[in-house]
């Protein structure tokens, strides 16, 4: 009898233990230590967690760099999900834009600083693969900057790297010597207008 | 004039293998050193043990962990092999190279200095890579750049002093002595052309500028203007006696300076255009931009440079500098640089577009946006000064000139030629809907003048990429540009009615 008791008990202690792992795997997202990404929130039914993440690609009228609502995966601690950020950007934009992200570029590399500056390595397509146009090296620019200051408001600052090193340019316009903040001018034709309708 | 030299020398391209290059001098309160410097695959760098002996930090090697590990007081500065980061107390800094290791001493950028040491330091530190110096604590080193412009029968000498420091001017025999109130000089002098005048300028110890004078030299009169965001300019006009004095006269008057001497100070009409850079972007293996019908941006922009200089020179009657005459390659800094060593008093940047989206269209007019260079450069701009720690404790209220980021100075001014030159490129060629704009752009920061870059049009739109390579296209740009040019200097002009204000 004392045997029996013992089972049950042990049952129902590995099942409450099996529960609260998965509850509490499945709700991590929402609040992962701290950092949580501003539009971070479980994706119900997904097999792998998710987040929603603002990405930037460029418009049909090639003259801006609208935000675009995308699932990412979740990762954690936060340079993992800068991570996977920076990857879901690397990937082909969803119709009827344009990635502003040169074909073939990877992400080597990606550090975190203390203070928010993020280091992003990316491989040497970014550049070589280039249209050479200023508005187009601004978009490619920016769109990393704003999917990890946007996303992921504890990263204030990014620089941008390549093959591992800091670079004056990537087609001989933007300066990219000094980590950048958001800038989200570029992506709209009007943005002030439409920051202040909101 | 030897340490730019040298400094010219250092920016050669360099060699892959460790190579020697021109030191740095070292300014203090315990007076003038040199730094040693090396060339490793490109980057110019400082032995850390130098460093450490300069700064009194300490450096200590993990072998097993393969990094450099720096202690400056409290702070601790982490390297690592292989890495371009750097970490100075927990904050991540980037380096544009690894450190570098030669045989037992480990080497690193030379912006290691004013990245690094900097932060983890409490004392001031500048590094003046034109000037190859580097400046310690509170050593006042004004930068003095010189020109010699010739005034009919008389000679302009013009000294920009930055920050404006007080000086006097003395007349010791047949010399004009400039003593600054200031511990050294970092002075760029030029060579005189007219020596039967001026004979040489050369700096004099410990913190004077010399003008040997030349046997013609009757009178001198000097004024003082201010400068853009705390610089200052002396102008000294040098009077020579007609040419008939050298000849045998008459018994007469005392020797007076000429009652014929032009009058020296209203010779130049102050705020005219002088002289203006044209930067015909990209070049050589650096193609840009491309058209689908294999139009080059590097052709179209080589082009309308040149047909810009001549239109400039006709109708303005200005002296135009292009910054390449030919298909070469040419650093962004080069370019900049041009502009700086020939005193030019406008930068215009000629660029093409291009778009993933083939109907994009329309030229963009671009001037610098300060935001990205974060507080330094907004101060510069406002012209606010800064306090600084100095050796011994206290601070010093100092006016910084922060070379790499010259445009700071001239935001304004660069805003109201880009302004004009997008209304008026508009009566001429189709605009973009993006007409003007502010962004980070590399070519426009060290320009130490009003400067503004110029899309003409999109070279992956197959009309303009037409365009672009015709007569009429590149003609009626070059005529918008005389056009916003010839109207920005009547409105200096009009704004600046005497004094030599740039």
């Amino acid at each position: 009898m004392d045997r029996r008791i013992a089972a049950i008990a042990a049952l129902i202690v590995a099942a409450f233990a099996a529960g609260w792992i998965l509850l509490a795997h499945r709700t991590r997202p929402a609040s992962p230590s701290g950092t949580a990404p501003a539009a971070a929130a479980a994706v119900p039914g997904a097999a792998e967690p998710k987040i929603k993440a603002t990405l930037y690609y460029i418009s049909e009228d090639g003259l801006s760099l609208p935000g675009v609502q995308r699932d990412v995966p979740f990762g954690d601690p936060i340079v993992e999900q800068a991570r996977r950020i920076v990857e879901a950007q690397l990937d082909a934009a969803p119709a009827p834009y344009v990635s502003p992200i040169p074909a073939g570029t990877k992400l080597r590399a990606l550090y975190v600083g203390d203070r928010g500056d993020a280091f992003v390595d990316l491989s040497g397509e970014v550049r070589a693969a280039h249209s050479g146009g200023s508005l187009d090296e601004l978009f490619t620019t920016y769109a990393i900057v704003n999917a990890l200051t946007v996303n992921l408001p504890a990263i204030t600052r990014v620089q941008i790297l390549v093959d591992g090193k800091e670079v004056d340019t990537l087609a001989g316009h933007v300066d990219l010597r000094r980590p950048l903040q958001k800038n989200l001018k570029w992506t709209s034709l009007h943005p002030d207008a439409e920051a202040a309708e909101r | 004039m030897a340490v730019l030299l040298l400094a010219a020398l250092g920016g050669a391209p360099a060699a892959q293998a460790p190579a020697s290059a021109a030191p740095y001098t070292v300014l203090s309160r315990d007076g003038r050193r040199p730094l040693a410097t090396r060339v490793i695959a490109g980057q110019e760098m400082f032995a850390l043990d130098d460093l450490a002996r300069l700064f009194n930090v300490t450096v200590r090697e993990d072998t097993a962990a393969g990094g450099l590990t720096v202690t400056a007081g409290n702070e601790t500065i982490a390297l690592s092999q292989g890495q371009s980061l750097a970490s100075v107390s927990g904050r991540l800094i980037s380096l544009p190279a690894p450190p570098a290791r030669d045989g037992r001493t480990w080497y690193v950028p030379v912006d290691f200095v004013t990245r690094a040491l900097a932060p983890a330091l409490t004392t001031r530190i500048e590094l003046r890579k034109p000037s190859r110096l580097l400046v310690l604590g509170d050593i006042r080193a004004p930068r003095v750049v010189g020109r010699i412009d010739p005034l009919g029968s008389a000679t302009r000498l013009t000294l920009d002093i930055a920050p404006s420091t007080p000086h006097t001017i003395s007349q010791e025999g047949q010399r004009l002595v400039v003593k600054f109130d200031a511990d050294v000089l970092d002075a760029s002098l030029p060579a005189s052309a007219s020596p039967e005048l001026v004979q040489s300028v050369h700096q004099d110890a410990p913190a004077s500028v010399a003008i040997d004078l030349g046997p013609r030299f009757a009178s001198f009169r000097t004024s003082d203007v201010p400068g853009d965001r705390g610089a200052g300019r002396l102008i000294i006009d040098i009077a020579g006696q007609p040419s008939e004095v050298t000849q045998p006269t008459p018994p007469g008057p005392p020797a007076q300076p000429p009652a014929d001497v032009p009058p020296l100070i209203d010779l130049a009409p102050s705020g005219t255009l002088r002289a203006i850079v044209i930067d015909a972007g990209h070049g050589g293996t650096e193609q840009g931009a491309k058209g689908s019908g294999g139009v080059l941006e590097k052709d179209v922009t080589l082009a309308v440079a040149r047909r810009l200089k001549a239109a400039l020179e006709a109708r303005l009657g200005v002296r135009v500098i292009l910054t390449r005459e030919t298909d070469v390659t040419m650093g962004l800094d080069e370019r900049a640089a041009v502009a700086n060593n020939n005193k030019a008093d406008l930068f215009v940047s000629l660029h093409v577009n291009a778009s993933l989206r083939p109907s994009t269209s329309g030229a963009e007019v671009f001037y610098l946006s300060l935001d990205e260079y974060g507080d330094a450069a907004q101060r510069v701009a406002k012209g606010d000064s800064e306090s600084l720690p100095v050796f011994g404790g206290g601070s010093r209220d100092i006016e910084l000139i922060l070379w790499e980021m010259a445009q700071a100075r001239y935001i304004q001014e660069s805003a109201a030629l880009a302004r004009g030159v997008e209304s008026s490129l508009r009566d001429h060629i189709p605009m973009s809907q993006r007409a003007i704009q502010q962004a980070p752009f590399r070519v426009l920061v060290g320009a130490n003048m009003p400067a503004v870059l110029v899309e003409m049009g999109f070279i992956t739109n197959g009309a303009q990429e037409k365009q672009l390579t015709s007569d009429e296209f590149q003609n009626q740009i070059a005529q918008a540009l005389v056009g916003a040019i010839g109207r920005f200097r009547d409105a200096r002009n009009a704004a600046a009615p005497s004094g030599g204000a740039r």
